[in-house]
């Protein structure tokens, strides 16, 4: 089986209509709330809407699915970091995950910015769960919250001076030669 | 002055939470002029149950704010995680909530299987279902007992892991190991549920639920417990959801989400089970979740047992699932699979995946990204405790250091899951 075809094949068992119709829903409000020039890059994988918008628009976006009364996406689920160091303007990116609990759809938002200039608007005024999860990012991406009111590490130490999960720093020591492993590269 | 006049402001906040839960407006003993006491509550304290620090301010006995430190058992798993292939990230999985470790491995093999398209059979799916109900039942009962103890009653506890005792033996069957137990594999089980393993779930089925009976007798309408727990760090709601609290922290505040029922994965939709909500949120109620929770569990495993279907333990799907030892030492290509796998050489599609399950103590989520190659290109665990311990400085402020800590043990923090 080659990757095309392993990842056709889900699509076609997941993509079952309620979920596309659910997720055209979602979307159809996304534009009429915020227009159709925000999202781009808009993919149903495993039957989960993902959109990709700007830093400028994700607070109003996020701000705006908390208030609205038709799907309720008012709930965080989680957001994380990601790194394409590939991707020349736009290396890192934030990763959102909201859900509506009373109609049980789920939504992924996706911002990609430069490495260069990290920064991001906070969630944390509208979300007390995203605090952590943004220094979170932070420890780990080096992903600038304005308006954050504690930005610090928060797993790990205060004086680390550098942010790990970033793709440019190997889990092990590259100088090592005793792991080198011809065959699978470790 | 500015001093004088920030301690008067703490003090009304601290007078006015009181009063909030007493119903009534508690005069503090200290005057204004005395000044608060820092008290370091961790890293490494017995009532704590893990290693994890708060600093305290407090005046007299009361907590003024509370800063939690964490990160102290941080293992760096979703680093690791981008250097492992998809079978050597379930022992990863097992060292977050190692309290019910199956339902972090079987969440986990759900999630590869959700992106490979790989469909379980429903015996293995029901198989799933009882050990991740086992599981849910120990987490839930380390909890409560631990309640218990930080309140006073030593024996509860005692008596409750004498049962998680007996299910770690069925773990034992079932996959050899007690606490980090890397059950399970992608596209089933690793072997089918020996006559030893049902024998010894029948068993304990029976013995159980007395034992849990007496155990809530002893606690549900105890005076002195329900002294120490009604009303001790209650949130609304609407709080634990800005919060983003899951599981029975959320439950207990009324809100019926449970991602068992919303998301059904592995055929939860086929059994029958009510989800227990309590009403305000606060430590009684938390702890009567978990209880009855563990009532719909015993539910859902007795279901599962009787219903449980004939047919393979595992997905056909050679590709990805590990054959069996005698097949590699016979059999030309299970040798081949068996290698294949094992160095992590599976054709994964691209694609991004988010699948979630109802770990113990909320929902456990696992955000995977695919760029098709050996393991993952980034791999995020939503951590429920990660994301609810968070209140825990909001709920503490205004009660008393012993109040603080049931409070704290109540939440179910795990450390190897907030610290990942």
């Amino acid at each position: 089986m080659t990757p095309q075809e392993s990842a056709a094949a889900p699509e076609v068992a997941v993509a079952e209509d309620p979920v596309k119709v659910q997720n055209a829903r979602v979307l159809a409000l996304l534009h009429r709330l915020f227009g159709e020039a925000t999202f781009t890059d808009v993919e149903e994988q495993y039957g989960l809407l993902s959109v990709t918008t700007t830093r400028e628009h994700i607070h109003g976006v996020i701000a705006g699915l908390q208030q609205d009364q038709e799907i309720k996406l008012n709930f965080l689920t989680t957001m994380c970091g990601i790194n394409y160091p590939e991707n020349e303007g736009k290396e890192l990116g934030m990763i959102y995950h909201l859900h509506s609990l009373t109609q049980n759809i789920r939504l992924r938002l996706k911002i990609f910015f430069p490495v260069a200039d990290p920064v991001v608007p906070t969630l944390s005024n509208l979300y007390a769960a995203a605090n952590w999860m943004e220094r979170e990012a932070y420890d780990f991406y080096g992903v600038i919250f304005t308006g954050h009111p504690n930005l610090i590490r928060i797993l790990n130490v205060e004086d680390m001076d550098y942010h790990p999960m970033r793709k440019q720093y190997p889990l092990e020591d590259g100088t090592r030669e005793d792991k080198t492993d011809l065959f699978f590269g470790r | 002055m500015a001093v004088n006049d920030a301690l008067a402001g703490t003090h009304k906040i601290i007078e006015e939470a009181a009063a909030q839960r007493h119903g009534q407006l508690m005069p503090l003993l200290n005057d204004f002029s005395q000044e608060l006491t820092t008290l370091n509550l961790g890293p490494t304290h017995p009532a704590t149950h893990g290693i994890f620090q708060n600093i305290l301010q407090m005046d007299g006995e009361r907590i003024v704010s509370g800063v939690p430190t964490i990160g102290y058992i941080h293992r760096a798993f979703e680093k690791i995680a981008e250097r492992r292939p998809f079978y050597q990230i379930t022992t990863l999985t097992d060292r977050m909530n190692y309290c019910s470790s199956p339902i972090n491995n079987l969440g986990w093999h759900m999630t590869v299987e959700k992106l490979l398209g790989v469909t379980v059979p429903k015996r293995a799916q029901y198989i799933r279902v009882i050990m991740m109900e086992l599981a849910r039942i120990t987490d839930h009962l380390i909890c409560n007992s631990i309640l218990g103890v930080d309140t006073g009653a030593f024996t509860g506890f005692l008596y409750l892991f004498q049962e998680r005792e007996k299910v770690y033996e069925i773990y034992e069957e079932v996959c050899g190991a007690r606490l980090t137990t890397n059950m399970g594999r992608v596209g089933g089980m690793e072997r089918d549920m020996s006559p030893v393993a049902l024998d010894k779930l029948r068993a304990w089925l029976k013995s159980f639920p007395v034992v849990m009976k007496e155990f809530e007798s002893l606690f549900n309408r105890n005076r002195i417990f329900m002294d120490r727990v009604v009303n001790v760090g209650p949130i609304s709601a609407e709080k634990a959801l800005n919060y983003g609290f899951t599981g029975p922290n959320l439950r207990a505040a009324g809100v019926d989400y449970d991602v068992r029922a919303m998301n059904p994965y592995s055929s939860y939709e086929d059994f029958e089970f009510d989800i227990p909500v309590g009403t305000n949120g606060d430590t009684y109620d938390r702890f009567i979740v978990r209880n009855e929770e563990i009532w719909q569990s015993l539910r859902i495993i007795t279901q599962a047992l009787n219903n449980l279907p004939e047919g393979p333990y595992h997905a056909d799907a050679p590709h990805y699932y590990l054959p069996t030892k005698p097949d590699v030492y016979k059999n030309m290509e299970a040798l081949i699979y068996h290698f294949k796998i094992v160095m992590g050489e599976i054709d994964a599609p691209v694609g991004e995946v988010y699948h979630s399950v109802e770990g113990g103590n909320g929902e456990l989520g696992f955000y995977l990204v695919s760029d098709g190659g050996r393991t993952p290109y980034r791999l995020h665990f939503r951590r429920p405790c990660f994301i609810y311990y968070q209140a825990y400085p909001e709920m503490a402020v205004g009660t008393t250091l012993s109040d603080a800590i049931v409070i704290l043990s109540s939440m179910n923090v795990i450390a190897g899951e907030l610290d990942a």
